[in-house]
């Protein structure tokens, strides 16, 4: 928070700002020392604020002329896609802006990995931030069961169906999510109410991430505590407004390529063939940002133990802070972790890709190796690397001098990446 | 940064090697007689979407429904570009059921321009039991409802042949060189000379699979023109407003030392 106290000038807003302080608020934000020399991977923040809200507006459209009913929801489809002005439109940010925003929400989360930005004193925005994430992934996933398609259908199949691993009331469960024998008719209108509740509890949630992002303060590339304000710090408007806006504009550049030039090529064909319960697709196979996750699910050869490691994979992202036992925290400074991160990104990475692959020979072992090391990354290395690794020498400011030169110069030297 | 690019190069190397490898295993490459449509400025080329239209109707329409286009559609910009009139005229020569009227009985009446297009049987159990037990999957959104999409259905109308020694072949089905499986329970719907074009281009196989697959591109895709133009003055814009915000970023944090 900025120290210093906020007056309005003019007399009206002293009388409104102090029955209900909206104008400290933006002044708090406006103000809000930043360090300055956060790169474009501290960009993404303010891209996932304008997915959400993209996701919500495109999603409150789709809705009015959407059907949740088992023999009219791929009709409605169609009926958006053909004869609602420009539903193509909206349907096409919608879909391709759910995986724009993985794509954004992964590059954040390794941001965060990259830079210690989990660590001490930022524990809340990151278990926030997680169960922004898990949050994502449920109404992802509901979504994708809304157009009846084939792999609608079968992806809703196959998922609720690992409920059924549970001990003793596994098959009660699977049927209680159901709302029925199967998945069907219920479970559709199940499925879109919550898709449509989700949303809001992210954006709460994201609140909450905010907030408790604006009492530490941002993390930075070299992950030094700073005075605030001071010369280290820059305000958030314009410097950083601008610069997230030049960012989310490269960004949407992107977006509309998907958007406009190949709006199904993220998608599974299937999905355009009309959900048959008597037909099985050849693969189900879920969204591509869910397939790491399909891959350690389907590594392990028992069902229940699959799940626990599939839930397991996520729960260890949670109690990350604890686990990672080094006090520095950008990995500028970490010469071993940093290779280990990389280990980590090509490892999820290669998992995607088996996930996507049938679970057979050498992609089932490949996904055996990969899920073994996701979690010795977590379990065994971070907690072992810090006390083992000894970090390079860290300023004590930005600006200060280090080693007889500035950060920008000497510093910038023995460093390759920018900081 | 150096070294880890160099491991993230050497794994999407090694990943694209065994994608490469798997592809060899499966159906034949799909052929690509090049498409109007596809590129940033693809368009349907007009002709070619009204021979389509003809063989469609004349051939495909036998079996396959096509429920999700209305007949004025037809007529509409972006596709092939039928005259009202004409689009009237191909719709009042299907009967559609009406009803009820005021004496409570349901009708049949010539089809109209707001009418969807009307399939060759009542129900999916008809079409199914008409064919064998294959039921002829609706044409609506074929062409994004297969992997490989236009390709891939050019390539399977062009793609029956004599099964290879080695593989007995049930009755009804029929060996396709692309299709996924190589087995298929449609007869070879094309041969030479089919349907007679009102533009008297020769109804060569090629020909007519070309201009029946652009049809069901369109069919599958009618906002694939709109969508483009607007893609174009889209990306125009971002990108003029991109270099703008730039420069500006450049000015703001120029009054402080650190570069952005």
């Amino acid at each position: 928070m900025s120290d210093h106290e906020y007056t309005p000038s003019s007399k009206f807003g002293k009388w409104f700002n102090d029955r209900l302080p909206l104008l400290t608020l933006a002044n708090h934000l406006t103000d809000y020392p930043t360090p300055k020399n956060l790169n474009y991977w501290w960009t993404f923040g303010g891209i996932l604020t304008f997915c959400l809200i993209t996701q919500i507006i495109t999603g409150l459209i789709l809705a009015m002329h959407y059907v949740a009913h088992a023999d009219l929801a791929f009709g409605s489809v169609e009926h958006i896609m053909r004869n609602v002005n420009y539903g193509w439109l909206i349907r096409y940010v919608h879909a391709n802006g759910a995986s724009m925003f993985f794509l954004a929400v992964y590059i954040h989360i390794f941001r965060s990995l990259y830079y210690g930005s989990y660590k001490s004193p930022r524990e809340m925005i990151w278990i926030l931030g997680m169960i922004i994430y898990v949050l994502m992934m449920a109404a992802a996933f509901m979504g994708y069961v809304l157009p009846w398609g084939q792999m609608s259908f079968w992806g809703a199949t196959v998922i609720t169906n690992l409920f059924s691993a549970i001990p003793l009331v596994g098959e009660s469960i699977v049927t209680w999510l159901w709302g029925g024998y199967s998945v069907d008719n219920p479970t559709l209108t199940r499925f879109f109410s919550l898709h449509y509740l989700i949303p809001f509890l992210i954006l709460g949630l994201v609140g909450l991430h905010i907030w408790a992002l604006h009492v530490p303060g941002n993390n930075n590339p070299i992950g030094i505590d700073l005075k605030k304000p001071s010369k280290d710090t820059v305000p958030f408007h314009p410097y950083i407004v601008i610069k997230d806006l030049f960012a989310l504009l490269v960004f949407l550049i992107i977006f509309a390529l998907f958007v406009f030039y190949s709006p199904n090529i993220l998608g599974h064909a299937d999905n355009y063939i009309e959900a048959n319960p008597l037909v099985t697709p050849a693969h189900i196979v879920p969204e591509w940002y869910l397939l790491p996750f399909y891959a350690i699910l389907r590594s392990v050869p028992d069902k229940l133990l699959g799940v626990i490691a599939m839930f397991s994979a996520i729960f260890v992202l949670i109690i990350l802070p604890w686990l990672d036992t080094s006090k520095v925290r950008s990995s500028i400074f970490r010469p071993l972790y940093k290779q280990f991160y990389w280990f980590l990104v090509a490892d999820v990475l290669i998992l995607g890709y088996v996930g996507a692959m049938p679970a057979e020979g050498i992609y089932l072992l490949v996904a055996r190796v990969g899920t073994a090391y996701y979690f010795i990354h977590f379990l065994v290395i971070l907690p072992i690397l810090g006390r083992m690794e000894r970090p390079l020498e860290i300023p004590t400011s930005i600006t200060d001098p280090v080693l007889g030169g500035s950060v920008e110069q000497s510093f910038a030297k023995r460093h390759k990446e920018k900081i | 940064m150096r070294i880890s690019l160099k491991i993230i190069f050497s794994f999407i190397a090694i990943l694209s090697l065994i994608t490469n490898l798997s592809a060899a295993e499966k159906a034949a490459k799909p052929l690509s007689p090049g498409w109007s449509f596809k590129g940033f400025f693809g368009k349907f080329d007009r002709a070619s979407l009204q021979r389509g239209y003809q063989v469609y109707s004349e051939v495909c329409a036998a079996c396959h429904s096509m429920k999700y286009l209305t007949y004025r559609n037809l007529a509409e910009p972006g596709g092939p570009e039928f005259s009202v009139e004409q689009a009237k005229i191909i719709a009042s020569n299907y009967e559609v059921t009406d009803g009820p009227d005021s004496d409570g009985e349901m009708f049949t009446r010539p089809a109209r321009l707001s009418d969807n297009f009307v399939g060759p049987y009542p129900n999916e159990q008809a079409a199914t039991a008409a064919n064998g037990g294959a039921y002829p999957p609706d044409m609506s959104v074929l062409v994004k409802a297969r992997k490989g999409g236009a390709d891939y259905i050019y390539s399977v109308l062009l793609g029956y042949d004599e099964p290879p020694a080695g593989i007995v072949l049930d009755d009804g089905v029929y060996y396709n060189t692309y299709m996924a499986g190589n087995k298929i329970k449609m007869s070879n719907p094309l041969s030479e000379d089919l349907v007679e074009y009102i533009d008297g281009t020769k109804a060569s196989n090629e020909q007519m699979a070309k201009d029946v697959t652009t049809f069901l591109a369109w069919a599958a895709e009618p906002t694939l023109e709109q969508r483009h133009k607007l893609g174009f003055k889209a990306l125009i814009y971002l990108l003029i407003i991109t270099v703008l915000v730039y420069f500006s970023m450049k000015r703001i944090w120029s009054r402080i030392e650190t570069k952005v």
